[in-house]
């Protein structure tokens, strides 16, 4: 086993977590005014940034499904239960004691058990909430003669509201995590250079060297 | 559009006329697309003795007009409601400004299209009242009708007293120049009636003053010579003397719209003009139009109504009138400062206290246009508020819309036997019973049921009421329209509606507070977290990926 620096985050991928990232918080910043607990934007600008950023990001996800499914980067975040319990208890203990993380990425696996699981509730439960009840809210005239409209639709705004609070959660988790262990900055590079520090076989390391070599950084 | 073509067509007309003027020496177009000159008329050279006389000369080229106007709301004061089946208009009911006009007849039909109504107990046909054609009509400018004479003009010699409808100092109102100057109805013919009702300047609708003879822009879009220079029929379109437009039977909505291309609309609503779709395309368009099957344009475009600088009455209590000062004189308070810089009645011995109000924000309610009316045949509640014309409006049903009001509150007598709204006499300088001359209520209700023909126990209380007035003129710029958030807001100006789903309105409802508490302990958790790795720093620095 060598750890080298290894190309974890494609260009595609990269330029997907960051536009997220801004729209994600364009829409925490505005869905929150739109919902009333804040009145730093009026509410008639908040509801068109609110309304383009949304359609900006499902037009993204479009692309993102597009490109997991044609790449097979779909496989990361098949769930599995080998090694989660460990990565959890480290996080609620070991961590404290100073225990070493339980688990090294490989670079056809890149994230964590705990973290597969969680992008893939982000992924299937959570993003499509968000957007099913936030399409269902923007077209509620399309709807609104259906049987108790009302109060679906209030329904309606109550799923979109958790479900957007469950993500800015998310948000302060994952942010957190990147400064437990190296620091922020270590952990933010790879999704900027698309490099991490991965530990390869000798057989892997000598395919990616012959056959993927855009892919692996020569030794320093 | 269509209906503004003759207006357009007329001014053309008139620009071009100004042109050939200073041209040369031809003679100006009259500044009129009619093709009769009043003025020329023969039979209209005479010296009028009388307003009847004049009508008399008018139907002797427009031989049905006399007939149409007849049959109109303006001449019969009456009005069977198709829904409710009531029988209303102001020979009927009963509101919380001067009560009724039984009773009070000469001075209420001062404002009567026609001359000589003296008694409620009659229809206007029956009482022989002349179809006055001058006070809609009139060009000259000069035409009006006194105060109190039942329809009639001031003519020379005008006694000293004499006021006219508006209020201003009566003067001989010349009849032959009025009548050789008729033409189509301006907003100042509309408005000398339509903008003093309830007895002075905005007193009643709050959205229908004197502001509006020569509105700014700021003040109504359509009706600002700065703007489209609207007169009140440029809406309130009419056909043979009947007007699109009733506030006892109002289109909350006009799914109808412009209709079919070139469509003539016989409706006095913004969409007959402006579609049900008015906002342009876009983003912002749509989601605008999004709210178009809920709001009326009204409730949007009209932030605040008694805009312009006059004043309306807001609040009046009739409980308080009949004080008298220390040497048993009326008194009369004024202090009530109008930004035009007018100062309004507070107090009168007559009429009891007042309050107003200038840029108010209206009331807002369902409304499908149906208005009914507590009349004097109806039982009341007086522990309850009473309502003087319940609005039917329900979020449930086709046809409703949210619309602006003016809710007049008000406080005035009723039998406290029967528990039915009374007939007061008020008006009446030379009789023994009027509350004006008098200050005595049990002579003037008394009075008053028996002009109107009612029972009388002979007790009275006074009762706190609610009277609507839908708010639908001062329409204005669409920069001024009412702001998202007014509404979108906790406590904005839609509190207390239902029906709706209206994001900004409630923050912390379980949802809502849920998911801050989901965030809250994200938050705690990361915090503790944090506490708990720098209380116990690793020894060989745990690692994460």
């Amino acid at each position: 086993m060598t750890e080298r620096y290894v190309k974890v985050y494609p260009r595609f991928e990269r330029f997907w977590h960051w536009s997220q990232m801004v729209l994600i918080m364009v829409l925490l910043v505005t869905g929150l005014a739109l919902n009333g607990l804040h009145a730093l934007i009026p509410f008639g600008p908040a509801t068109m940034l609110h309304i383009v950023a949304a359609l900006a990001l499902i037009v993204l996800w479009i692309f993102a499904i597009f490109w997991h499914l044609t790449t097979g980067t779909w496989k990361h975040y098949v769930p599995t239960r080998d090694g989660l319990l460990r990565v959890a208890r480290f996080y609620i203990w070991g961590i404290f004691k100073g225990e070493p993380h339980p688990y090294r990425k490989a670079y056809w696996r890149k994230h964590n058990p705990l973290q597969a699981i969680t992008y893939l509730a982000l992924k299937i439960i959570l993003f499509p909430a968000v957007w099913i009840s936030g399409l269902l809210a923007l077209g509620w005239n399309l709807w609104e003669d259906v049987p108790n409209a009302a109060q679906l639709g209030g329904l309606v705004s109550n799923i979109h509201l958790l479900a957007a609070y469950a993500i800015a959660a998310f948000v302060v988790a994952h942010v957190y995590l990147l400064t437990v262990g190296h620091s922020f900055r270590e952990h933010v590079k790879p999704m900027i250079t698309g490099f991490d520090k991965v530990n390869l076989t000798p057989e892997e390391e000598a395919y990616l060297e012959a056959d993927e070599p855009g892919r692996i950084k020569p030794r320093a | 559009m269509i209906r503004l073509l003759p207006t357009a067509f007329a001014m053309a007309l008139t620009f071009s006329g100004a042109a050939l003027a200073q041209q040369g020496d031809a003679p100006a177009l009259p500044g009129s697309d009619s093709t009769a000159d009043h003025s020329k008329f023969e039979i209209l050279q005479k010296d009028f003795k009388s307003g009847p006389e004049v009508t008399q000369a008018c139907m002797s080229c427009h031989t049905e007009a006399d007939d149409q106007v007849m049959h109109s709301i303006h001449f019969k004061w009456e009005f069977e409601h198709p829904e409710t089946g009531q029988k209303l208009g102001k020979r009927n009911v009963i509101n919380s400004f001067c009560g009724a006009v039984a009773g009070n007849e000469p001075r209420c039909t001062s404002c009567h299209a026609g001359y000589g109504w003296e008694d409620m107990q009659q229809s206007s046909a029956q009482a022989q009242a002349t179809p006055d054609c001058l006070v809609c009509h009139d060009r000259s400018g000069q035409y009006t009708k006194t105060a109190t004479g039942a329809g009639h003009p001031p003519l020379a010699p005008v006694p000293d007293n004499s006021k006219t409808i508006t209020g201003a100092k009566s003067w001989a109102v010349d009849l032959g120049k009025a009548a050789r100057s008729v033409g189509p109805p301006g907003r100042d013919t509309c408005g000398n009636c339509h903008f003093y009702g309830g007895g002075g300047d905005n007193v009643k609708h709050g959205d229908l003053s004197s502001a509006l003879y020569q509105p700014s822009l700021a003040t109504d879009v359509h009706m600002s010579p700065d703007g489209q220079n609207f007169t009140c029929s440029t809406c309130h379109v009419a056909d043979q003397h009947e007007w699109a437009g009733s506030r006892y039977l109002m289109q909350a909505t006009d799914p109808h719209g412009t209709g079919k291309p070139g469509e003539a609309r016989g409706a006095a609503t913004c969409e007959s003009c402006h579609g049900n779709t008015p906002h342009p395309g876009g983003l912002k368009g749509t989601k605008l139009n999004d709210h178009t099957d809920t709001l009326a344009c009204q409730t949007c475009h009209i932030p605040a109504f008694a805009r312009g600088g006059v004043a309306t009455k807001t609040v009046w209590d009739w409980s308080t009138a009949g004080k008298l000062d220390e040497e048993g004189r009326a008194l009369s308070i004024s202090d009530y400062l109008e930004s035009d810089g007018d100062h309004r009645h507070t107090y009168l011995s007559t009429k009891g206290d007042f309050e107003w109000g200038e840029d108010v924000e209206p009331y807002y309610a369902w409304f499908n246009g149906v208005v009914e009316y507590t009349t004097g045949d109806l039982k009341i509640d007086p522990a309850q508020t009473v309502e003087i014309n319940p609005i039917h409006g329900t979020p449930d049903a086709a046809g409703n819309r949210i619309w602006p009001f003016k809710r007049m509150e008000g406080r005035q007598p009723y039998d406290s036997v029967t528990n039915e709204l009374v007939y007061t006499h008020v008006w009446g300088p030379d009789t023994g019973t009027a509350l004006w001359t008098n200050f005595d209520w049990a002579k003037a209700i008394d009075a008053g049921m028996k002009a109107a023909g009612e029972d009388y126990s002979g007790e009275f209380g006074f009762v706190d009421t609610h009277m609507f007035w839908p708010i639908t003129h001062m329409v204005a710029p669409a920069e001024d329209a009412v702001s998202c958030e007014s509404c979108h807001a906790k406590d904005g100006r839609m509190a207390g509606i239902t029906g709706v789903n209206m994001p900004g309105t409630t923050p912390f409802n379980t949802a809502g507070l849920l998911g801050l508490a989901m965030l809250l302990a994200a938050l705690g958790g990361v915090v503790i977290h944090a506490a708990i790795r720098i209380l116990r720093p690793s020894k060989n620095g745990a690692s994460h990926d």
